[in-house]
């Protein structure tokens, strides 16, 4: 489904990413991770063409991202993206988040619109919130509203930059209890994250990134029971002894 | 467009006289400019004093700034040049009203455009005196006191000398704005610089040549006090300290 | 300083000076703040889009006015609008303009560039999140804009735009110069009828400055219930 090849980001004469390359196929859950810096943020907006990358090849659902021709707005409607610091749309209530991509980017109707993401709003257990307005949210119920949000574009595959980094820690379990459920489902996806407990219960894969580079790819329990890299180790053992 | 462009008659000798019709111009030039900075001398002490005393924790005085800046604010420019010009004579006592208005032009025109555009302009350093001293972290004024130094010389020797350096670059731009604002005292009758190209442009029917000429001429003043300041702000610039700057103002 | 003073010009001119005068003020202080939001908004866009020649055309345009006095520019576009005015109607000889019509494209350009300073910063003031979050749903930069960003920056940016509205309702006066009759030159015309300058000047003064007064206060009043919270 996802198909990195080779990708090599510059910002300036700084080289952000260097020959990366890994492959997410499809139903296939990924976890990213490593310490801040390491890039995968910037990796994982690179999917979606939030980040430019000058070279290698990105190819999504057989679209290849970089290419000049390709309809970024279509591509991007098919893959979903929940963000770190949930960025809902403050001037706008919970119903019209979930609406505005469906109808200004898939066409849809109001009223097909409005009856999906109400639909979505029930999954994540918010519908009684269908009136507010961000703000008067708490963090974990905004990010399950943007999972939402993302979800009512029937994406082909997800992407998280850190969906839990910033909220306090009696919400994260929320947002992952979510996040499990879709995985349980079947859905595509490439997760940014610190959860480790997250990466062991439904990740099929953890790449582990250092300075630009995927330094280890592998199976989760291969991750987690010997992993290959020392780098790798030494992160390991400083955060899993929380 | 049927226009045909004739700057030949920048040379030509304008009507009363003097010189050429650049020659004319530039002297516009030295008027706009010695308004300007006659006004701003005034503007900056009384702005630098009220913005100050609008800082300071007594409450009447902060009360009389107040109206003070709510009066010059709330009335256009143009309003205010009228007001000194034509009613303060009649206002003050006779004699010196008189006196006044027997002033020979140009400084009968000179003085009450120098006083409008003054306390005019003193206002909005006022306002940008405030916005520096209140950008300090309040930590500075209390190491003052706290070393023994009175209100007074906590506002000379800490307060201040660092409330200058950030509130530099906007003072730059309300320079220039006193430069253009000297633009109104023409309907009081003081030629300045656009007073005289519009005197050119009814003289010589050459319209765009001279407001091009003066557009040009204001436009290279610009730059040159913007260099100039430039110069003044690495001056005196404290090494490693990176001035905050502000939200954007309305104004012009 | 009071004795003589002819309350009764002031008294008499009253529906001369606001039919007549403040229409016309107000008139072109809406149709400036109109025109002046929509231009500025657009200029800002140019200034932030990546294409060189949009954001130098549109930074020197806003560079422009904003280093030239406004009488300069109403002088400007006074003498140039009638011929604009033939070139685009194909006549041989300048197009006779009306004061007001002069004026009105006058202060919506000029203004225009202070506008576009403005949205520009409050433009630049939202999140890159938002654009990000806007272009992962797959909207357009288009739609970005307008659905996401633009009702944000406008909302935060309200207050200084009023403001800015409220200098421009002011500099309106500066219409004299053309001896158009908004409300100073309604209020000078009686002045040099009757020989009573200092009663209408007075007069002038108090009205602009009970009405701007009033307006900045609405407006302090405003920007406390209109933040977004994020």
């Amino acid at each position: 489904m996802i198909s990195i090849r080779n990708v090599s980001k510059w910002y300036g004469t700084f080289q952000v990413l260097t020959d990366c390359s890994t492959e997410v196929a499809k139903g296939e859950v990924v976890v990213v991770c490593g310490p801040s810096g390491s890039g995968k943020s910037t990796l994982i907006k690179c999917v979606n063409a939030l980040e430019p990358f000058q070279k290698g090849e990105i190819i999504v659902d057989s679209v290849s991202v970089g290419d000049a021709k390709t309809n970024l707005p279509r591509l991007r409607s098919r893959v979903g993206m929940v963000f770190q610091h949930f960025e809902l749309f403050p001037h706008m209530n919970v119903t019209q988040n979930l609406m505005l991509g469906q109808v200004k980017a898939l066409g849809r109707s109001t009223e097909e619109a409005r009856a999906k993401g109400l639909k979505l709003l029930e999954r994540v257990d918010l519908l009684a919130h269908k009136d507010k307005y961000p703000a008067q949210l708490s963090g974990g119920q905004q990010q399950r509203v943007a999972i939402a949000r993302a979800l009512s574009m029937d994406p082909v595959a997800m992407l998280f930059d850190e969906p839990t980094s910033a909220l306090d820690p009696e919400m994260i379990n929320e947002v992952l209890d979510v996040m499990v459920q879709l995985a349980k489902e079947g859905m595509t996806m490439m997760v940014v994250t610190h959860e480790m407990g997250f990466a062991r219960k439904v990740a099929h894969r953890v790449i582990f990134m250092d300075g630009g580079r995927i330094v280890e790819d592998a199976k989760t329990n291969d991750f987690f029971g010997t992993p290959r890299s020392e780098r790798a180790q030494q992160f390991l053992s400083k955060i899993l002894h929380h | 467009m049927n226009y045909t462009w004739h700057w030949r008659v920048l040379f030509e000798t304008e009507p009363g006289g003097t010189g050429t019709y650049l020659q004319y111009l530039l002297a516009g030039l030295g008027w706009t400019l010695a308004t300007a900075l006659a006004a701003w001398v005034i503007a900056l002490t009384i702005g630098a004093l009220v913005g100050t005393l609008r800082t300071t924790a007594m409450p009447w005085v902060v009360r009389i700034g107040n109206l003070y800046v709510e009066i010059f604010r709330n009335i256009p420019l143009i309003v205010q040049m009228f007001l000194w010009f034509f009613v303060v004579p009649e206002l003050v006592p006779t004699a010196l009203g008189d006196a006044i208005k027997q002033m020979p032009p140009p400084w009968g025109m000179f003085w009450p455009a120098v006083l409008c555009l003054g306390f005019f302009t003193s206002v909005r350093v006022a306002e940008q005196v405030r916005a520096g001293i209140n950008s300090l972290p309040r930590g500075q004024r209390m190491a003052g006191t706290a070393m023994g130094l009175t209100g007074a010389q906590t506002y000379r020797y800490v307060v201040l000398p660092q409330s200058f350096r950030i509130i530099l670059p906007p003072l730059t731009s309300e320079f220039l704005n006193v430069i253009k604002n000297s633009s109104v005292a023409l309907t009081i009758g003081l030629l300045e610089l656009t007073g005289r190209a519009r005197a050119m442009q009814e003289f010589s029917f050459r319209v765009f040549e001279a407001f091009a000429t003066a557009t040009v001429i204001y436009l290279l003043t610009n730059l040159v006090v913007v260099l100039l300041m430039r110069a003044l702000e690495n001056k005196v610039r404290v090494p490693g300290l990176i001035a905050v700057s502000g939200a954007p103002q309305a104004g012009h | 300083m009071f004795e003589g003073y002819d309350f009764e010009v002031i008294r008499t001119s009253l529906p001369y000076l606001f039919r007549e005068g403040m229409t016309f003020t107000v008139t072109l202080t809406l149709i400036a703040m109109t025109g002046g939001i929509i231009f500025g908004t657009l200029l800002a866009l140019m200034r932030l889009s990546p294409f060189r020649v949009l954001s130098g055309l549109a930074g020197a345009y806003v560079n422009l006015m904003r280093s030239v006095p406004l009488v300069l520019v109403i002088f400007w576009f006074f003498f140039l609008v009638p011929y604009i005015g033939a070139w685009i109607m194909g006549a041989s000889r300048p197009i006779p303009v009306g004061a007001f019509l002069s004026a009105a494209i006058t202060f919506t350009m000029f203004e225009a560039a202070y506008y576009c300073e403005i949205m520009r910063a409050g433009i630049q003031s939202i999140p890159r999140g938002q654009v990000w979050s806007g272009y992962a749903l797959g909207l357009t930069y288009r739609h970005t804009m307008a659905q996401v960003v633009l009702p944000q920056a406008f909302r935060n940016m309200l207050p200084v735009l009023l403001t800015q509205t409220i200098i421009l309702f002011q500099d309106t006066s500066l219409v004299y110069v053309i001896s158009a009759t908004d409300f100073l030159g309604a209020a000078a015309k009686i002045a040099n009828r009757d020989y009573r300058l200092v009663e209408m000047y007075t007069f002038v003064a108090v009205v602009y400055f009970v009405i701007s007064y009033a307006l900045s206060m609405l407006v302090r009043r405003l920007q406390d219930r209109i933040a977004i919270v994020r």
